[in-house]
């Protein structure tokens, strides 16, 4: 039986320590939806979304309820719409967005992912259309978030879409002007996407994936900070131990909850994404883990060797925990939904090349960065071009959210609200990348021997 | 079956009483009971097996909730499983 100890560790990481579930987001097939008329299209995604799940926020809340256990986010992943739109005859993909925010409306859910396309190779007509789609889409919607994979360890670079996305990133930054360019906190560009990630804005419903399953999100980097503190001073191993034992825990709990879930609604569970999320609270910061283990502050000598031990341990823990690990597992590092990263920033410890290099090491990549509104297309797509380059190189996901705030200069703060928090207007190297960025065509697959 | 019912709040004559009578009118049989008192503060775990229950697990949860209103404490009630799974391989 349970003892009474275990049961007020339970209960203090949940109230004290922010343990929850980030989110239980259920992935859609939409693809058998597909019709040349656009209109008969929306009507069909939008009867597809809104019936499969219809019990979605109530299910959540009522797991939530009973096993006391915060269930923050319930959210929706469907597939591509650059597929399963492909045989509408549209110019714009702009209503598909709107039906799509309907939906979600209707549902109660907060977010939306997958007016996505997936063109690491090649463009093709469809994706040209939701590629130029995505500014207007994303100022006229609410709740709709847009990914585009732009990169693979397979097949290389598309430079051609790296070089688009800094016009469509600028364009979505200044639709969405009024609010701070919060477009831009919707959209995010890969390399080597999951097909089953649960988080957004990157959600989408991959195409081997079955025509309904529930993926889980979960969090709690105040829980880690909190056992770290257990083992200030003591060595590697002590340290290591402690975040496996932590993250199993924690894994454990999003297990039930995405188990529970799937039975509760009747569809498949997928996989639990074990990813170290933080919000703006206090105390629910992958930074302040990372001070714990021995930082002034984040960006500091040392800094992407923390990252990499947080990283891979908290992997470790959570795949003893439950057997259909997936999505994006690790550690994320936003700068705006992130307080540590926030001060860090301030205080001028972290800087935009650090934070390059942490990616290479963290699950993700570089992740709700504001820079300033003057930065040029092609120094976005520069930036871009690095970090997709880290991703094919290491055989990892990396990706990019950057939000080029209009009319805001570097030193400047900008507030999105809510779990997309606050944050500083990060500095950008002036040197120009315009004769690289400009060449066009696709960066060939790395060598996968000759690992040095 | 098991569950954990957590109560908190400022401490009065009787918290224990009412919602052990509570749970008895269910048919619901305490197993453990940890209870302190810090700076005039209640705070009670229980254990308690809900095999026999009367009722669903939400009503139970619903009721305490409801009682705890009534007698200006929080009362939770959580099913085993989330700290089973936790403490357990």
């Amino acid at each position: 039986m349970i003892s009474i100890s275990e049961a007020r560790e339970t209960n203090g990481m949940v109230s004290e320590e922010n343990l929850d579930v980030r989110t239980i987001t259920m992935g859609i097939n939409i693809i058998d939806c597909a019709d040349p008329d656009i209109k008969e299209f929306c009507r069909k995604i939008y009867d597809r979304i809104t019936q499969r799940a219809e019990r979605l926020v109530k299910t959540g809340d009522d797991i939530a309820y009973e096993f006391g256990v915060p269930v923050v986010n319930k959210r929706i992943s469907i597939t591509p719409i650059s597929l399963a739109a492909a045989s509408c005859r549209a110019d714009s993909y702009v209503e598909i967005a709107q039906t799509l925010d309907k939906a979600a409306k209707e549902v109660g859910v907060n977010f939306i992912g997958g007016f996505s396309a997936l063109v690491h190779k090649g463009i093709t007509q469809s994706d040209q259309r939701l590629i130029d789609s995505v500014p207007e889409a994303l100022s006229v919607t609410e709740r709709v978030c847009s990914s585009i994979n732009l990169g693979s360890s397979r097949s290389g670079i598309n430079m051609d879409a790296v070089k688009q996305m800094g016009g469509i990133i600028k364009k979505t930054a200044y639709m969405s002007r009024e609010q701070d360019s919060l477009g831009c906190a919707k959209f995010v560009v890969f390399c080597n996407a999951v097909e089953d990630n649960p988080f957004m804005a990157g959600a989408f419903h991959g195409v081997g994936e079955r025509d309904c399953a529930i993926n889980v999100g979960i969090s709690g980097p105040g829980v880690v900070k909190k056992a770290l503190e257990e083992v200030r001073g003591a060595d590697f191993e002590a340290l290591c131990e402690m975040v496996k034992r932590t993250a199993f825990k924690i894994t454990r709990a999003g297990q039930l909850v995405a188990r529970e879930a799937s039975k509760r609604l009747d569809v498949q569970f997928g996989i639990i994404d074990l990813s170290l999320a933080p919000t703006p609270a206090i105390g629910d910061s992958v930074a302040e883990i990372l001070q714990e283990m021995g930082l002034e502050e984040v960006g500091a000598p040392g800094t992407t060797a923390a990252l990499a031990i947080l990283n891979d341990n908290v992997k470790k823990g959570g795949v003893m925990a439950s057997s259909y690990v997936g999505g994006l597992s690790g550690a994320f590092i936003p700068v705006s939904e992130d307080h540590g990263m926030i001060v860090a920033v301030e205080k001028g410890a972290l800087t935009l090349e650090k934070l390059e290099a942490m990616t290479c090491v963290c699950s993700v990549g570089l992740d709700m960065i504001a820079i300033p509104g003057d930065t040029s297309e092609n120094t976005i797509s520069g930036i871009i071009a690095d970090e997709m380059a880290i991703g094919m190189v290491n055989n990892k996901t990396t990706a990019v959210r950057v939000i080029p705030v209009y009319g805001k200069s570097a030193g400047d703060t900008v507030t999105f609200g809510g779990l997309l928090g606050y944050a500083p207007v990060m500095n950008v190297n002036k040197f120009s990348c315009d004769g690289f960025v400009e060449r066009g065509g696709r960066i060939p697959a790395p060598i996968h021997s000759f690992k040095n | 079956m098991k569950a954990i019912i957590t109560v908190l709040g400022k401490d009065q004559v009787g918290i224990i009483a009412k919602v052990c009578v509570y749970l008895a009118e269910r048919n619901v049989n305490v197993l453990d009971i940890s209870q302190t008192i810090v700076k005039g503060y209640f705070d009670m775990i229980m254990i308690v097996d809900i095999t026999n229950m009367e009722c669903s697990f939400g009503e139970l949860a619903g009721g305490l909730d409801e009682l705890g209103q009534k007698i200006g404490v929080m009362i939770k009630g959580q099913r085993e499983e989330i700290f089973e799974n936790m403490h357990r391989i």
